[in-house]
């Protein structure tokens, strides 16, 4: 195992066999959100200091989770192309006192149907988030972070399926 | 070419390996600071991140006068959920139906 320094940003990209207009509504819309990655709906007021509510899945608050997960205000909107919002994690003490990060969606169209998602999360201040995000605490049932949503994201898109929604519990 | 073999392609290399090493213990460096931990000249180091950025495990970013290089693990995810998951899922299945033999025997 390697000592990771957890204070920067992390970068996410994957290309996705969808239009831009589909991967932001995939990103944006509460019907789409509970689809994939940690299944809760996404809640979005898409303009300037609108608000942000990530939820919890039906599965996650039957497990004893609080209504709210995420909270966060959107900064910048324009669809389908990017999207900019706070970010903080309200389920867990420790991460909720590392206060609001920075996330930014960045979409881009390219050849044959193909378009470019970037993620990059600015978790500057936010170690504990950024070793959840990693994907570091999927063995303890706490979900593959990032790339366990974005790869489960890039499925529902392609496939119409969704991957393990609830993360799995210790062996 | 298609993507699975330059993610292989990518990996098949200890250097390209111990870069990527370099970028997940820290994200975000320059290649001055990656060439520090290579042995290797600024030519070669720079050589191996091409191969790593068409792969898509490095992106680049520019910040100011520096462009910086942070590790992208969600190729290997992908190539993690496609060849080794569907391996691992079948011996869990083979434990099913080894189980499902044996009580159908008692």
């Amino acid at each position: 195992m390697i000592d990771r320094e957890t204070n920067s940003a992390q970068i996410y990209r994957v290309y996705i066999k969808a239009t831009p207009q589909a991967i932001w509504d995939a990103i944006t819309r509460p019907e789409w959100t509970e689809r994939y990655g940690y299944g809760g709906r996404g809640e979005f007021e898409l303009r300037p200091g609108g608000a942000y509510q990530g939820l919890t899945s039906e599965d996650m608050r039957r497990m004893g989770a609080p209504e709210v997960a995420v909270d966060g205000e959107v900064i910048e909107a324009d669809p389908p192309w990017r999207l900019v919002q706070t970010w903080r994690m309200v389920m867990d003490e420790g991460m909720s006192a590392e206060g609001f990060t920075r996330l930014t969606y960045e979409i881009k169209e390219g050849k044959g149907g193909v378009s470019r998602l970037t993620v990059t999360h600015d978790l500057t201040g936010a170690p504990k988030l950024a070793v959840l995000l990693a994907g570091e605490l999927e063995e303890q049932g706490a979900g593959g972070g990032w790339s366990w949503v974005l790869s489960g994201l890039k499925t529902v898109l392609e496939t119409g399926e969704r991957l393990d929604t609830v993360p799995l519990g210790p062996d | 070419m298609d993507d699975d073999n330059l993610v292989f392609k990518a990996l098949a290399d200890p250097t390209r390996r111990l870069l990527l090493d370099l970028l997940f213990a820290r994200d975000g460096r320059s290649l001055t600071d990656l060439e520090s931990g290579l042995q290797m000249t600024r030519f070669g180091a720079m050589k191996h991140l091409r191969v790593l950025e068409a792969a898509g495990l490095v992106i680049s970013r520019r910040s100011g006068r520096e462009k910086l290089h942070f590790l992208n693990p969600l190729p290997i995810r992908m190539v993690h959920d496609r060849w080794i998951d569907k391996y691992t899922e079948r011996q869990v299945s083979a434990l099913a139906e080894l189980k499902q033999q044996l009580e159908d025997i008692a």
